[in-house]
């Protein structure tokens, strides 16, 4: 089984390098007060000029050639830039969703024109990017989505309703997963494809549905027979469920499936005592072990081979993990959490328990990822 | 690199195969190993070793740990022979055992000395040819009849003997230690029982997955049950984890930097691996998995045994959190990457 042929990988030594440019740079932005260290930033944290600023570094689609604004840099030094800014706690959340889905999608499938036009854009943290795929029928079902795409005129109408888009409210580009021929009988995988829509348009209508904590991150965004020109598909039009699921496979395994409570978990260090050494101990064996199961996935994509099982053990047993930290913090601090603490522990511990739920559901949710690996294992 | 360890594996696992007798002492499969070169693995080679790195030496512990292999490659290779070399002797041939034997009453004579004491649960003591004990600031090596030796067992049926010396030893077998010995030896026993778990995991993981496609319920295998799959998906992504961390520690043991993190780590999550894969294992297979017939209690019980030995979750967990404490919250992340700020 390939699964077991994963092995850990020893980062090549011009990437410490590139680690501490990181370091200083996010020491730096600290000490100027340009941002503040929390939880969760990658969902949370939209800053677009943080994001313009890591872009001038050469930090933000990192692995375009550099005709479209790149370094043709490889999946680990993506992998340490990320995991610095992710265990800083920097505000990441504008540039994420075009840096690690939409550019390698564009790059891997679209038109030379299609990558003129965007992968620049991206690299310079300036143009930021929406995924349109879950609907209010569809979720962890994603091939049963009812937006339709119908051919016109040299291009597709598409009509139907997505909900929990991260950020479409702030993207300058949303990509939208519909149906381009009807559900057939056999093969549900076949008949849909992606679409690229620049925002705001005038039959785009996105509004607000907020979270729990009343933040304004996802929307609903209804898709009022908005017209695509055929120069605006993604590939081919009835190749939208490998796009898709290739994307995800690189969405799965990042640092961001370990790391969204880090900065809790170092904050809280100087709280928890000696009594505290066992139980802080065990968290970061376990970090330290899934970090490496993540590199070795990169590893893995560095070399060419898309890990989707591997991909979707890492973000189960990650994202497991990610809230065994708010326990540790719980139950040895012991402060009541508070978002408007100015204790950090006491702010990040708030943000962490109120951002915990979507840990384990976005991008594929824990039993559906557990499903993918059991298919490997042959008994599904 | 990988090359060499894939070959090697593929040579120990058919010894393993064509060795499969299951005994306190697999002698045929030990000759078949020591023929191989394994068994040596990671002693430098002008002190009567094979060469090769601790990665190597974890790989093939992986491979034997999945197959229940009744040998002390472990102690042979990765602590009684590095002992020894370390402390600048030549390695004898045939299987060794070593321990840490910090209750030992050593009286000097004029060219040799006395030596007195026990020694609790050393692994394989009644098989060894030698026993090498770190006594303090001293390396003894034994000749395995110059000791008594008390059969003891563990939850697998292993060895773990105490040692009962009464004995005179020339000075040429009473060896200075280097600095740092007892930290390098409790860290190699560890990483060592890890790459086991690590095998015999995975062992546990194939034998459910095999159970679950043919045992049949319901009119359908049990492997079709959301639940059961559920059961096996988790079991794979420990097993996963363990084999990743043991093989990323031997390589920061090889390389000499960020070792003392990373065998905690590796140590911890292995031992916690042990746990949920056999509580798994076992229910999956139902009660035809608790008897004494079937094989998943070479895994097991093996997976048992394993995880308190060499220091179990909470010891390292407590080793590592000292650390990060004394280190303080700025240090964290560079401890977890490996490098320092
Ligand atoms: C913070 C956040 C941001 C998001 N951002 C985006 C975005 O930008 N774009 C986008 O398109 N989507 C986004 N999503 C949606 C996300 O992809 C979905 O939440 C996810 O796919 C699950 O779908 P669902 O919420 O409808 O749950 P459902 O699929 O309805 O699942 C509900 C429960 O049933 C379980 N379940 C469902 N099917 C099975 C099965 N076959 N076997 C076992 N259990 C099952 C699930 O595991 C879950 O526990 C976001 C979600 C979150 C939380």
């Amino acid at each position: 089984m390939d699964l077991w042929n994963l092995r850990p990988v020893t980062l090549p030594a011009e990437l410490e390098g590139l680690r501490q440019e990181v370091r200083a740079f996010l020491d730096e932005e600290l000490a100027a007060g340009r941002f503040s260290t929390h939880c969760d930033q990658w969902l949370g944290g939209w800053d677009a000029a943080f994001s313009r600023r890591l872009g001038e570094r050469g930090w933000i689609g990192m692995a375009f050639p550099a005709r479209y604004g790149g370094r043709a840099a490889g999946a680990l030094a993506r992998f340490v830039v990320t995991e610095e800014l992710l265990a800083a706690g920097a505000p990441v959340a504008a540039h994420w969703i075009a840096d690690r889905q939409s550019g390698p999608g564009l790059l891997r499938f679209g038109t030379e024109e299609q990558k003129q036009t965007y992968l620049p854009g991206i690299a310079r943290g300036e143009r930021f990017f929406a995924v349109g795929l879950s609907e209010p029928d569809t979720g962890s079902d994603l091939a049963s989505v009812r937006t339709r795409a119908t051919r016109v005129d040299a291009g597709w109408r598409i009509s139907g309703t997505k909900v929990w888009t991260s950020g479409a409210h702030l993207a300058h580009t949303l990509v939208v997963l519909a149906r381009t021929a009807p559900l057939a009988d056999g093969d549900r995988h076949a008949g849909l494809g992606q679409f690229i829509i620049d925002l705001p348009h005038p039959a785009v209508h996105i509004r607000p549905i907020r979270l729990l904590t009343g933040e304004h991150h996802f929307n609903e965004v209804v898709l009022d027979d908005v017209l695509v020109a055929d120069d605006r598909v993604l590939g081919e039009p009835g190749d939208g469920w490998h796009q898709v699921t290739s994307e995800l496979a690189m969405e799965r395994s990042g640092p961001e499936r370990i790391l969204s409570t880090f900065p809790l978990l170092a904050a809280a260090v100087p709280s928890l005592g000696p009594g505290g050494a066992s139980a802080l101990g065990g968290t970061v064996a376990r970090l330290w072990a899934l970090r490496q199961l993540s590199l070795a996935v990169a590893g893995r994509l560095e070399a060419g081979v898309a890990p989707a099982v591997e991909a979707a053990a890492v973000k189960d047993l990650g994202t497991r993990f990610e809230s065994t930290v708010i326990d540790l913090v719980r139950t040895l601090v012991r402060v009541e959490p508070d978002p408007g603490a100015t204790d950090e522990v006491t702010r990040m511990l708030a943000e962490s328990v109120l951002h915990s739920p979507g840990f384990t559901l976005r991008g594929g949710t824990n039993e559906i990822l557990r499903g993918v690996v059991a298919r490997e294992l042959g008994v599904r | 690199m990988n090359d060499i360890i894939e070959a090697l594996e593929s040579s120990v696992r058919a010894a393993c195969a064509k060795h499969a007798a299951e005994a306190t002492w697999n002698a045929p499969l030990w000759t078949a190993l020591e023929e191989i070169g394994v068994t040596t693995l990671a002693v430098l080679e002008d002190r009567g070793g094979s060469g090769g790195d601790v990665a190597t030496a974890v790989a093939v512990l992986e491979t034997l740990g999945e197959h229940a292999a009744a040998v002390p490659v472990a102690e042979t290779a990765l602590l009684a022979g590095w002992l020894l070399a370390t402390a600048g002797a030549p390695v004898p041939a045939g299987p060794l055992t070593a321990a840490v034997a910090d209750r030992l009453e050593l009286t000097p004579g004029a060219d040799d000395v006395h030596v007195t004491g026990t020694v609790p649960r050393v692994p394989w003591a009644r098989c060894a040819e030698h026993l090498v004990l770190l006594a303090g600031e001293q390396v003894l090596l034994l000749r395995r009849d110059e000791v008594a030796v008390r059969e003891g067992r563990n939850l697998a049926g292993e060895p773990r003997d105490d040692v009962v010396l009464d004995t005179t030893l020339p000075t040429d077998r009473v060896l200075e230690a280097v600095p740092g010995l007892a930290t390098g030896l409790g860290r190699r026993a560890a990483l060592a029982r890890s790459a086991l778990i690590a095998g015999a995991a995975r062992r546990a993981l194939e034998l459910s997955i095999t159970y679950a496609g043919e045992r049949e319920q319901f009119g359908r295998p049990i492997g079709r049950f959301q639940a059961v799959q559920q059961h096996l998906a988790t079991m794979a992504g420990e097993v996963l984890l363990a084999k990743v961390a043991v093989e990323a520690a031997a390589v920061a043991l090889d390389q000499g930097s960020g070792d003392e993190v990373a065998v905690a780590a590796a140590k911890t999550v292995a031992s916690q691996a042990a746990g949920v894969v056999a509580t798994l294992a076992h229910q999956i297979h139902g009660a035809l998995g608790y008897t004494e017939e079937h094989p998943l209690r070479l895994s097991s019980t093996r997976l048992w045994a394993w995880r308190d030995e060499a220091g179990n979750e909470a010891a390292w967990s407590a080793s590592l959190g000292g650390t990060v404490l004394a280190a303080g919250p700025d240090e964290l992340w560079p401890l977890v990457t490996g490098g320092t700020r």
